[in-house]
């Protein structure tokens, strides 16, 4: 009998191939041109436009949108790139009801906003469909950056380093560039290859050499680094995961979340893909609840988030929440793990609710148990691999408002540097905002 | 229930919604079908004289602009007069008058600028029962070029010459349908009625080019790499119309005479606007041509629910209750004030009146740093552009100043009606006195 939701265990193949398929094809489908442009002509053209002060990029939305209406997507895609360059990835995993169209002013006035993630997302697939390069480098400087990591700050860095006429080298630890967008997101947000190809495009401008197998504590030092370059960006995300500190920790089953997601990610073949019958991810971001919906579309029978605040709380947002849910996944609140039961192989997971006493989470001394073979941790990601000299603030590199470290020549962005939000769209500003001080300094001139 | 029956020139029809003579009335076929879809008559598409029928372009005979999610916003044509056999139209001219005795059946004509011409086709339609004619001075395109059309409609004599031909030929109602394509469109109607006319229709279609093929480099549509001008149509002319029938109800050598109002006329309240200015009727094409002949139902209830609600039992009752009120500017009250002010509880911040105040207008209007938008009446000219921007009906509206109350932008006390005419600043002003 072949494997259903039902088997026991941590099975692979438990959906057929071409329901596999259909679970994992694009989240939303892209618009047709008459659709863009009657989304498009729904945009106010605001003046200093709300969308646009929300954006952390800072895209002009209300011209692109009008560019796309007007029948000249690629002029919209380029107002975008010159932003963003990385807007075709952000036009997928934006959180957009949280930032663009949250503040859309369509969203006040009648609760549907301006679709500005997929006007994005038609604008920039236009551009990069025609493999059309719309930015050319400037006369060469003779300055040569290396920047380390090639997920989303890292390459927004890159070219506009390159962009400059500056010679970048982009090294990463993993076999491919891309990051985050590569392997850190839902299958169903990027598909078709897409991050791959965004940045065989963005490679487009020239000048950006790309190294893989190399990283910090993988072959390179930064001391070396700062010997052979004029200037070192560091973008190397978060390559730790934070532990439960639950007893039975260490059973066969329990596995980080962004561990399943890179491997789904890269897997040539979804049925080869096991997971368990009752899988438990504990979290309350957009990692729990990629890893949990997932799970679900993979075949899991029952999957359960289990976050230890409210869901006001969560990381992940109110959109994501109730995907989730409409995806059969269980959403519980204000529980926390206290130890996994089974023999070698997690069977059980042991919960305890939670209250908040005086400010304070506290567990309240009741706990139950859920079925459990297989469990996700997605509760944060630590920064590691971090030399030696840098400042670090809160657990991350220590920067200033563009990318300076504590050590001169040496600037940072995305996940891994202190402030803005752990989203692919701010890594992009950082990884820009850096890129254009690093000119700065590089050539003692501003602009 | 209001009662649309309506009475143009003594011809009853049971609303006052007619199909202009064009395409959709070319057939007998098509006019059976808007009947049964309720309309009250149809002008029938315009008859040439007896002869070999004209023949039309076989490419495309239509262009248009559109506004959002492609709604058709204005439609041209370079569509010729009837290509049927003359007789093959009077027969069913006769066939469906006979069969729909309770519709208003109007025949449109244009024959060459000589009496003969009119003194043959009319006999010939009077012997169809229809209702009355209605002379096509009006098509811009392709007719005008053979000396017919707006080429006679631009010349008065000309219309008054013929249309003294038709009442001498014919014994019903005869309506001349006038050109737009004039500068002061007061002089064909003065002459359509001074020759003898029962009314005047109005607008015909305005010479136009909607569009050029930035590709072929050529205008819409295309004919084979050529262009040419066609007669424009369709919701964007209704303004022009609107304000050539008001022209005409308020010039005193026509005031009070028989008007059937044409131009982008879509819904009930496009045709109430134009009943209001003095139109005893209406009539349609381009609505119908782009939602099909149910539309009319639209037009019935609307009209009908809006009556109810004003207390109007005919149509008779507000037709023509506008025209009084459209003035010179000269005579507009200079002393009406007014200020914008922003209903804070319905904005919903998108700054348009601040950037078309700012940009294009007065600095009037305030944006803080929480983009709070708010009026600064000591700069607002009441000029109403913020009103027209925004894109939240009612959020912006006019209020007007007391007599006595200061207008802060001049300092001056709002003071009692006073016009252009006595104003200090006009070199030719009367004495108020």
């Amino acid at each position: 009998m072949s494997t259903t939701p039902m088997t026991p265990g941590i099975q692979p193949a438990r959906l057929p191939g071409e329901t596999l398929a259909r679970n994992f094809c694009a989240l939303h489908a892209p618009l047709e041109r008459h659709e863009a442009q009657v989304a498009a002509d729904r945009c106010y053209f605001c003046h200093d436009a709300p969308c646009m002060t929300a954006c952390p990029t800072s895209i002009d939305i209300p011209l692109f949108i009008r560019q796309i209406m007007t029948g000249t997507p690629e002029a919209a895609a380029k107002t975008i790139f010159s932003q963003n360059i990385l807007g075709g990835m952000c036009a997928r995993v934006c959180p957009t009801e949280q930032l663009c169209e949250e503040a859309c002013v369509r969203e006040a006035a009648e609760g549907r906003p301006v679709e500005i993630g997929r006007l994005q997302r038609y604008a920039t697939d236009t551009l990069v469909a025609r493999n059309a390069h719309p930015f050319t480098r400037a006369e060469p400087t003779g300055k040569r950056v290396a920047v380390v990591g090639a997920g989303p700050a890292g390459l927004a860095c890159a070219h506009r380093l390159a962009m400059k006429g500056h010679e970048v080298v982009v090294y990463d630890c993993k076999a491919k560039a891309g990051g985050l967008n590569e392997f850190g997101i839902a299958a169903y947000k990027s598909t078709d290859d897409f991050a791959a190809r965004e940045v065989a495009w963005l490679l487009g401008i020239g000048g950006i050499t790309i190294e893989t197998g190399k990283g910090l504590g993988a072959g390179l030092e930064l001391e070396a680094l700062q010997e052979s370059f004029d200037a070192v960006f560091l973008g190397i995300g978060l390559g730790g995961v934070n532990a439960l500190r639950a007893v039975g920790e260490g059973k066969a089953g329990v596995e980080d979340a962004v561990s399943f997601i890179a491997e789904l990610r890269q897997a040539p073949d979804l049925a080869a893909l096991p997971v368990g019958r009752n899988v438990v991810v504990i979290g309350g971001g957009m990692t729990a609840i990629d890893a949990a919906i997932q799970s679900r579309l993979l075949g899991a029978e029952h999957v359960t988030i289990a976050y230890r605040r409210g869901t006001e709380r969560m990381g992940a947002s109110g959109f994501e929440q109730d995907l989730a849910a409409s995806k059969g996944v269980r959403i519980l609140t204000n529980v926390m793990p206290m130890a996994l039961h089974g023999n070698g192989a997690v069977a059980e997971i042991e919960l305890e609710y939670t209250a908040e006493v005086d400010g304070r989470l506290r567990g309240t001394g009741e706990t139950f148990r859920l079925p459990a073979d297989q469990v996700f941790k997605a509760i944060g990601q630590t920064l590691t691999d971090v030399p030696g000299g840098l400042e670090i603030a809160g657990g991350k590199i220590a920067v200033s408002e563009t990318g300076r470290t504590s050590v001169p020549g040496v600037w940072a962005g995305g996940d891994c540097a202190s402030g803005g939000e752990d989203l692919t769209v701010t890594a992009v500003a950082e990884g820009r905002d850096a890129a254009e001080d690093i000119h700065t300094a590089l050539m003692g001139v501003a602009g | 229930m209001a009662d649309l029956t309506t009475e143009f020139l003594g011809i009853r029809s049971p609303n006052p919604f007619w199909l202009a003579s064009a395409p959709p009335t070319d057939k007998e076929y098509n006019v059976r079908r808007a009947f049964e879809a309720g309309w009250g008559g149809v002008v029938w598409k315009t008859l040439g004289s007896e002869g070999p029928p004209v023949v039309n372009v076989n490419g495309p005979r239509y262009g248009a602009i559109w506004g959002a999610d492609r709604r058709l916003l204005g439609l041209n044509n370079i569509e010729l007069i009837t290509d049927r056999d003359l007789y093959t139209n009077l027969e069913e001219i006769t066939r469906v008058k006979r069969d729909y005795p309770d519709r208003a059946v109007i025949v449109s004509i244009m024959v060459p600028c000589e009496e003969e011409a009119w003194k043959a086709i009319l006999p010939l339609v009077e012997e169809t029962g229809a209702d009355g004619i209605e002379l096509n001075f009006g098509c811009p395109h392709g007719m005008a070029e053979r000396g017919m059309g707006s080429a006679v409609g631009q010349v008065p004599e000309y219309i008054r010459m013929v249309a003294q031909w038709c009442k001498m030929y014919y014994s019903k109602p005869v309506i001349v349908k006038l050109t737009p394509n004039i500068t002061d469109i007061r002089y064909p109607a003065r002459a359509a009625f001074a020759g003898g006319a029962d009314a005047v229709s109005l607008i015909n279609t305005i010479n136009s080019i909607t569009s050029v093929n930035l590709d072929a480099m050529c205008p819409e549509p295309m004919i084979d790499g050529k262009g040419s001008h066609g007669g424009y149509c369709g919701p964007a002319v209704k303004p022009i119309a609107l304000n050539m029938v008001a022209e005409i109800a308020r010039d005193p050598e026509t005031a009070g005479k028989p008007i059937s109002g044409i131009g982008g006329i879509t819904t009930w309240r496009d045709a109430a606007e134009f009943m209001a200015l003095g139109a005893g009727n209406v009539q349609v094409c381009t609505a119908a041509m782009t939602y099909g002949f149910k539309v009319v139902q639209e037009m019935i209830s609307g009209l009908s629910q809006w009556m109810d609600e004003k207390g109007y039992e005919s149509t008779a009752d507000f037709i023509g209750m506008a025209a009084p009120r459209v003035s010179d500017w000269q005579h507009l009250n200079l002393n009406y004030v007014t200020k914008a002010e922003i209903d804070q509880e319905a904005c919903i911040k998108c700054g348009r009146c601040y950037a078309a105040c700012e940009d294009t207008s007065h600095q009037a209007i305030d944006m803080s740093e929480d983009r709070v938008f708010s009026v600064k009446d000591e700069d607002c000219v009441a000029c109403n552009l913020c009103v027209n921007v925004c894109p939240v009906e009612g959020c912006i509206t006019m209020r007007q100043l007391e007599e006595g109350e200061v207008d802060p932008r001049t300092g001056k006390v709002v003071g009692p009606y006073a016009n252009w005419t006595t104003h200090p600043n006009n070199p030719g002003a009367v004495a108020a006195e």
